[in-house]
């Protein structure tokens, strides 16, 4: 991806316009130009720019996990020998189980752990069983690890432009 | 809504092409996404803006919180813009966050804000290194 560029002034107003979500209209993008006094030409044109550009990664529905029935939402968290994490965190990553994989500091005490893998499934023991995998994979380079279960979704709104 | 989750398009009946494509009809397509984003099946949609795409950040945080005090700081952490999603998990961290913002300055002052209106201490794990994202759930 090239270098972030900050959005201009348009494309913050549809950025603001459709933060909440896409207008449920036949025609939203003409919808979105009414309310914001342009062509949905344009918005349509500002919008794919973003799209190719990244600064919308796509337009799409972002499903509860809960509701689909995916009730177990584990993050789990390693502690890996830092000489090892690069090459071992591409291979947790590859997983296609694993839906997001992070490097981040530890913090210690309260948090020694540098891996995070996020892994859903169905029930819980979906969950440990894929964690065994990931624990098979890492081996003797991972000193520790945990599974933090998810227990409620309290917000989930994505970005949100201030002011 | 598996159709749904890999890209929309952008043209000036998107709802007639997405229907099309699976064999609904464009009234039908609208009315049963709003009826999933109203029961909860659906948090979102729309674009997905990306933060660091225009020059912002996310960073996951997590705090301890009193089960006393979890709904009262609930209230608090959700309120402030920034925060994008915001869990509950069963660890002595129970409380976990993203900040997203405009400009990466704006995580400290954010997580500034938050110690200060909740008097607890919050631990900011940001990204080091993304190792992949990928996986869509099969509905």
């Amino acid at each position: 991806m090239s270098a972030p560029l900050p959005p201009d002034s348009v494309d913050r107003r549809i950025m603001r316009a459709t933060q909440r979500g896409l207008p449920l209209v036949a025609r939203p993008y003409h919808a979105i130009a009414a309310d914001l006094g342009i062509t949905a030409a344009e918005v349509m044109a500002r919008i794919n720019a973003m799209l190719a550009q990244g600064a919308i990664r796509r337009i799409a529905a972002v499903p509860n996990h809960f509701a689909l029935g995916y009730r177990a939402n584990g993050m789990t968290v390693w502690d890996v020998a830092d000489e090892r994490i690069d090459e071992l965190g591409r291979l947790i990553g590859a997983l296609e189980f694993v839906s997001h994989c992070y490097r981040r500091p530890r913090r210690p005490p309260i948090w020694p752990y540098n891996l995070f893998a996020m892994v859903h499934g169905k029930e819980r023991a979906d969950v440990e069983e894929k964690a065994k995998r990931i624990g098979a994979i890492l081996g003797d380079a991972a000193r520790a690890h945990e599974i933090l279960y998810s227990t409620r979704i309290l917000k989930k709104t994505g970005l949100r432009l201030a002011g | 809504m598996n159709a749904l989750q890999a890209g929309f398009p952008v043209l000036a009946r998107p709802y007639a092409a997405a229907a099309k494509a699976i064999g609904m009809a464009e009234a039908e397509l609208i009315t049963r996404l709003g009826r999933m984003l109203d029961d909860g099946t659906l948090t979102r949609f729309g674009p997905m803006f990306d933060a660091e795409a225009i020059g912002g950040a996310f960073c996951l945080c997590a705090m301890q919180v009193p089960a006393d005090r979890f709904d009262g700081v609930v209230a608090i952490v959700n309120a402030m813009p920034e925060v994008a999603h915001n869990y509950e998990r069963a660890h002595p961290l129970n409380m976990w966050f993203v900040l997203a913002t405009e400009r990466p300055e704006l995580i400290d002052v954010a997580v500034a804000r938050i110690e200060r209106a909740t008097g607890l201490a919050v631990v900011a794990l940001p990204k080091e290194a993304e190792y992949f994202i990928g996986l869509r759930l099969a509905a």
